[in-house]
């Protein structure tokens, strides 16, 4: 009884709390009723599509959007009563980059420390660190429009921690980079969430969700369809693995109907069918043996794109 | 509460947003201060040595004075009202849309209001340094006479500081479609010919004489008259001039936080 008692006192209250959490511009409601909690330490994200309401979802948790209804608490405080307050302990990394092009890549952090009304010193040490740790210690001089749009988003990133936030917001943040890039970013994300950083991104990206994050709600037209870690989602709402076969772009609707009761299910996609199955060798087998020949075919194991495409019947990436 | 530890929002971080003006300004600090050294001599050498030897009489209610003493604070009021116009025009659309940085600002603890407040504290500093090197040279070329003249920078300032509406006007705009160049053909072009700047109010036919009277820059280049020679009005007027300037000032200014308010909430 005592050790149950421990654990109880022992969760962490959540440092983001959001109760029915609705945007309406004028009659469309862009979020619609959407309710989570956010754990201090976890990396927490929103996958969707575009449009689904991610970026005003963060808007409002970082403290810069009204609601126009529900419930929202950020590290205890409503952010309509202290949104300074809140502001000053988030790191925000906002969807299109907003760094300052008058001014070279050190004085982008130089100015944004200021704004937490921190001492110079300490924003100048900071800075020094933090644009190590973004990999542009040789850039400091740069003008920002001469930076790669990796390095870019690496300086939003370090800007976004000037201030030793206690919760980082990520809106999109590999959206438009190079594998290379991505993966670059990725690492140093990773750093930040082993350092204890709480994470909340917002991606459209299934890799980049199974990649960083604890636990991820999947959004869509503003309503959360389902929650979970990436991996209870995937064994919740698609089969093991996935057969991908290819018949040509106008054979693909008619050999559909061919490999009916084949696997769990089928979904038909414009160019290419998905067999979601336990085992994907066994389903190609099934498939040949009715006498269908598929230009391409390929096993893979399900991801988060299927999860999405069997909760909304549409994919990720449009 | 536990373990939260709520950080005193401090008072003044207006400032800490026009350090970041006065920054990016370094960029290019040296066009500023050739133009605004530069740009006295050239009016001043124009106006009141030029075509002042074709103007002899008719210059105001005091004969004494010379042309080149009437147009001075006329141009230096002028001169107050360009910085204001930059800043209140490109400066805010730049800050919101062409690189938003008041978009970044606000996702700090910097309200909107403070965004406001550090921009028009950044415009009086732009203004006081064009101001005071105008002033500087108009006692060169003799044109301040009366012991009170450093008051024309005043209403310099308040020349500049009236024109804030039009800051509120910018925060307005989405798209940029030329708004600017209509303004400044429609607006402030007319009322810099026809506010009593290089001829006196009067001499205009009394139908157009009420553009002077809304215009900010005649308040001010009027009120600055008064102060670099001397009192020629009566006081009530003054006290329009500076009531007329301030009130218009003040409306921009807080219109002006309602609508980048408005317009970052989104």
């Amino acid at each position: 009884m005592s050790e149950v008692l421990v654990r109880v006192y022992d969760v962490p209250a959540p440092v983001i709390t959001a109760s029915s959490l609705t945007k309406k511009y004028k009659e469309f409601a862009a979020v619609d009723g959407i309710s989570f909690e956010v754990a201090p330490g976890e990396s927490f994200g929103l996958l969707g599509p575009n449009g689904a309401g991610k970026s005003t979802t963060m808007r409002m948790v970082g403290a810069v959007s009204t609601r126009t209804s529900g419930d929202l608490t950020i590290l205890d405080m409503d952010p309509n009563e202290h949104g300074p307050e809140i502001r000053a302990q988030l790191g925000v990394v906002p969807q299109a980059d907003n760094l300052d092009t008058e001014l070279r890549v050190r004085d982008n952090l130089l100015v944004y420390g200021r704004y937490f009304g921190l001492p110079r010193a300490a924003i100048a040490k900071r800075a020094d660190e933090l644009l190590e740790f973004a990999q542009l210690a040789d850039r400091a001089k740069a003008k920002v429009d001469d930076l790669s749009g990796g390095m870019k988003r690496r300086l939003t990133i370090a800007r976004a921690l000037i201030n030793e936030p206690r919760i980082l917001l990520l809106d999109e943040p590999t959206t438009g980079l190079d594998p290379q890039a991505r993966h670059i970013l990725w690492d140093r994300l990773f750093r930040l969430k082993e350092q204890g950083t709480t994470l909340v991104l917002t991606t459209h990206y299934m890799d980049e969700a199974e990649q960083l994050c604890d636990r991820i709600v999947v959004v869509d037209k503003g309503q959360i369809m389902a929650e979970g870690s990436p991996a209870a989602l995937i064994r919740e709402h698609s089969s093991r693995e996935v057969l991908e076969v290819r018949f040509g772009s106008d054979r693909n609707e008619g050999a559909a109907l061919q490999l009916e009761g084949i696997g769990d299910r089928i979904e038909v996609l414009p160019d290419r069918i998905l067999v979601y199955a336990s085992s994907g060798e066994e389903a190609l087998v099934a498939v040949t043996n009715r006498g269908l020949e598929p230009v391409t075919s390929l096993v893979r194991r399900s991801s988060l794109e299927d999860v999405f495409l069997t909760l909304t019947g549409r994919s990720l990436v449009e | 509460m536990s373990g939260v530890s709520i950080p005193p929002v401090r008072v003044g971080k207006a400032w800490y947003v026009t350090e970041h003006k006065i920054r990016a300004m370094r960029g290019y600090a040296g066009t500023l201060i050739a133009t605004g050294i530069g740009t006295p001599f050239l009016y001043l050498f124009a106006f009141g040595v030029g075509l002042a030897t074709l103007i002899t009489q008719n210059v105001g209610p005091n004969p004494n004075i010379t042309y080149l003493q009437f147009v001075a604070p006329a141009l230096l009021a002028s001169a107050a009202l360009l910085v204001a116009q930059e800043e209140y025009t490109f400066g805010i659309l730049l800050g919101l849309k062409w690189n938003p940085t008041f978009v970044a600002m606000n996702s700090s603890p910097i309200t909107p209001r403070q965004i406001v407040d550090g921009i028009m504290i950044f415009v009086l500093i732009r203004m006081i340094i064009t101001t005071t090197i105008y002033f500087l040279v108009m006692i060169l070329f003799g044109a301040i006479t009366w012991g009170w003249g450093a008051l024309t920078i005043v209403a310099g300032l308040l020349a500049g500081f009236a024109f804030s509406p039009v800051a509120a006007y910018s925060a307005t705009i989405e798209e940029d479609r030329g708004q600017f160049a209509i303004l400044q053909r429609t607006i402030i072009l007319p009322l810099t010919l026809f506010s009593g700047t290089v001829f006196p109010l009067t001499q205009l036919p009394i139908f157009l004489q009420w553009i002077g009277w809304l215009s900010p820059l005649w308040h001010a280049s009027e009120l600055g008259r008064q102060f670099s020679y001397g009192p020629t009005e009566p006081i009530w007027l003054t006290v329009i001039h500076v009531v007329y300037l301030v009130g218009l000032g003040v409306l921009g200014w807080q219109l002006c936080v309602r609508k980048v308010a408005r317009r970052l909430n989104k």
